[in-house]
């Protein structure tokens, strides 16, 4: 069993190559980087599957039991989107619409806040692309809206609307809506590892997104009050422009204008001109560079610092 | 063997390998202890993990890492497999990697083996298509077919190890990185894995094994390194680097344990050279069943003449409490005169009514008297591990009859032993 010791045979270090690099956000094979990310999230879907009872109609309830509750009280007792404006045409449809987006972002971001450090088995056991935690949480939210959207088209043909050409919008509107909840996503992550008040703090934030952005008030709605009030109210245009640099605004505005009906304004039109949309455009880049830029730098060390 | 002779690079060469941890004084989690705080940066205090660390491990090879616990080996292991990011100094590693740090990990408890199965071979680095390809021989290897549609969380953690074991197994890694944490626990698996790993490296795989268990790095590694406060203090034969370790550990001082051995305790006047444990066919083993005679053996070198000395054996369970004490002196005080150069052997034979667990035997030689004028004191030499059906939780398992009867006190339910 035992073998001759050979003297340490220095081998010149470039005839070795490169030497391998730590735990890093990225890999050079990104196709495994993709199986990775794929396999996490299709166990994950298929846990909520098969893991209750009533399996995945409570996937698909949840934002129709909110729909229901904002309804009620916004649309029967408050009269909201009630007016008869033409803007304010298939609400219904705008509404759940908009809740099923924002469910989405919602999902991928809470549940990518904790993804890192209740994977700390995975993360202190075994190399591999550390980013592939946060992304594979955004994925699964998007199985999640891939299917809630198919309820929102069955909702939106039985209320009356009509397929439109504008519909081809869709992927555009929903890439804006993803980059930004995965800039989102690698963001959180990274900063929970060593600051735990994030998860408190983004659950307040995510409320203030949601109130925020076009779910329940229309953008009119927010353009008349804020910019050509009634008078004695004065003017607000500061306060709306910082209202638009949220950039779930523009994506559900859109998505209300494009998908449901042309009678609510485009993003752009509601924004004020197409250039106003280069603020949110920027708002979404400048989240996803910060958040990439987080997570890789506390890749390498988020083993040791777990 | 024939493993310095193949071409190419080697798997695995380190070069100046240095890792510091940085451990806050106090881990501020919170916004609150920071607001409280702004002006206090957190101090940190570094912790040198590893200490400049050069070495290669050869195709082929079976290659330990040896050193007590907070020695740096599991840092390295880590470091190897690329978990852990490095200060100073470079690694190259040269094949696919595999590493046993843990296993069957990211299970997942509510998910069927085939799940499990097929993200795990990803995780260590297959394709899709090859983990599910290769699901077939991994359930048959883990002798699970039965249970495929269970899910995890039904599973006896025999059966979830197995499941791990056999994963990792199918993935053909060239370089093995494998902590202890495998040996530990069940024998027999243990062993299943040992044999696996042999034939591992029999067909040119390289292994890298952790342990501080001397008994399983003189039995199967090549060549080992010994690793004391993240420093490497010795490189080479696997019995050279345990001899070290020993001096390090049992030594009384380290430093001048140049003169090794003679450290040890005692006058000196007799050294135990060798201590081991025999079944009833007088075979030595590292596990033993339950139930059976089981010996235990010191063999002494006598270096001056002695009267009358006695021998002790301690068996320390892994909380180091003495489950059986036995010594020469109760049954042999006059055991005889010894004279310079001789050697004899001490044997201890007893039923083996352990309870399944890892067991130390530790051995004293003392003159005659109290038993406590040592000549010599012999400890963490080797470990056995006793096997049996399952451990209750007593430190031992000794037959016990039992009855269970309804009706008058006479015939009340009783347990005698």
């Amino acid at each position: 069993m035992s073998t001759e010791v050979l003297p340490h045979q220095p081998v010149s270090h470039e005839e070795l190559g490169r030497p391998i690099r730590g735990p890093r956000a990225l890999t050079n094979d990104w196709t495994r980087f993709w199986h990775l990310t794929y396999n996490i999230a299709r166990n994950e879907f298929k846990l909520k599957f098969f893991g209750s009872a009533l399996g995945y109609v409570w996937q698909v309830m949840k934002p129709l039991l909110l729909f229901g509750v904002l309804y009620v009280f916004f649309v029967v007792i408050s009269k909201v989107g009630r007016n008869g404006k033409p803007s304010e045409q298939f609400y219904g449809v705008q509404l759940l619409g908009s809740i099923v987006l924002f469910t989405f972002f919602a999902e991928a971001t809470s549940g990518a806040v904790r993804s890192v450090v209740d994977r700390e088995n995975l993360v202190r056991k075994i190399q591999f692309p550390r980013l592939v935690i946060p992304l594979s949480v955004v994925l699964l939210s998007f199985f999640n809206l891939m299917l809630n959207l198919v309820v929102v088209l069955i909702f939106a043909l039985i209320s009356g609307v009509h397929p439109m050409l504008s519909w081809l919008q869709l992927p555009l509107i929903l890439i804006m809506l993803i980059v930004f909840a995965t800039g989102m996503a690698m963001l959180l992550s990274a900063l929970f590892v060593s600051l735990r008040d994030i998860q408190p703090i983004w659950e307040v934030v995510s409320q203030i997104l949601f109130y925020g952005s076009p779910v329940i008030i229309p953008i009119e709605k927010v353009r008349e009050t804020l910019l050509t009030p009634t008078p004695p109210h004065s003017p607000k245009p500061a306060l709306f422009h910082l209202y638009t640099l949220n950039p779930l605004v523009a994506v559900f505005q859109q998505f209300r204008h494009a998908m449901v009906t042309h009678a609510t304004p485009s993003a752009g039109a509601a924004l004020g001109s197409w250039a106003w949309l280069l603020a949110p455009l920027a708002v979404v880049a400048a989240i996803f560079a910060l958040g990439f830029w987080v997570f890789n730098r506390s890749a390498p060390l988020v083993a040791e610092n777990l | 063997m024939s493993q310095q002779t193949n071409s190419g690079p080697p798997p695995i060469v380190v070069s100046a390998l240095s890792k510091t941890f940085r451990v806050p004084e106090e881990r501020t989690h919170t916004l609150k202890e920071r607001a409280l705080h702004p002006l206090r940066r957190t101090r940190h205090e570094t912790f040198k993990a590893l200490r400049d660390i050069s070495f290669d491990v050869r195709k082929g090879e079976f290659f330990g890492i040896a050193g007590r616990n907070g020695s740096g080996k599991s840092t390295l292991l880590k470091c190897l497999a690329g978990i852990y990011g490095v200060d100073t100094g470079r690694i190259w590693m040269h094949g696919r990697l595999s590493p046993f740090i843990e296993l069957g990990v990211g299970f997942n408890q509510d998910l069927a083996a085939r799940d499990n199965v097929v993200l795990n071979g990803i995780m260590m680095g297959l394709t899709p298509r090859e983990a599910r390809a290769r699901y077939d021989a991994v359930i048959d290897f883990a002798e699970l077919r039965e249970f495929e549609e269970l899910k995890l969380k039904n599973y006896s953690s025999g059966m979830h190890v197995r499941l791990a074991f056999s994963v990792a197994i199918q993935v053909d890694a060239d370089i093995l990185l494998v902590d202890e944490v495998l040996a530990v626990g069940d024998a027999a698996f243990a062993q299943k894995c040992f044999d696996v790993f042999n034939r591992m490296r029999d067909e040119g795989r390289t292994i890298v094994f952790v342990t501080h268990d001397m008994g399983t790095l003189n039995r199967f590694c090549h060549r080992a390194m010994l690793l004391e406060k993240g420093s490497m203090v010795h490189i080479g034969e696997p019995h050279e680097v345990a001899d070290r370790y020993l001096e390090i550990n049992f030594g009384r001082d380290p430093e001048a344990s140049a003169n090794a051995g003679e450290e040890r305790g005692g006058d000196g006047e007799a050294r135990i050279v060798e201590a081991w444990v025999e079944d009833e066919h007088g075979e030595r083993h590292e596990s033993l069943p339950q139930g059976r005679q089981i010996t235990l053996k010191a063999l002494v070198n006598f270096a001056v003449d002695v009267e009358d000395p006695s021998a002790s054996v301690y068996v320390l369970n892994e909380d180091h409490i003495a489950i059986i004490v036995a010594t020469s002196a109760r049954e042999h005080e006059r055991s005889g005169n010894f004279s310079a150069g001789e050697e004899v052997l001490f044997s201890f034979s007893f039923e083996n009514v352990l309870s399944p667990g890892r067991y130390n035997p530790l051995f004293t030689l003392a003159h005659r008297g109290t038993g406590l004028d040592l000549i010599d004191r012999f400890e963490g030499a080797f470990s056995f591990v006793v096997t049996g059906p399952e451990a209750l939780g007593g430190v031992v398992d000794v037959p016990i009859g039992v009855s269970v009867g309804r009706g008058a006190p006479a015939s009340a339910p009783q347990v005698r032993a």
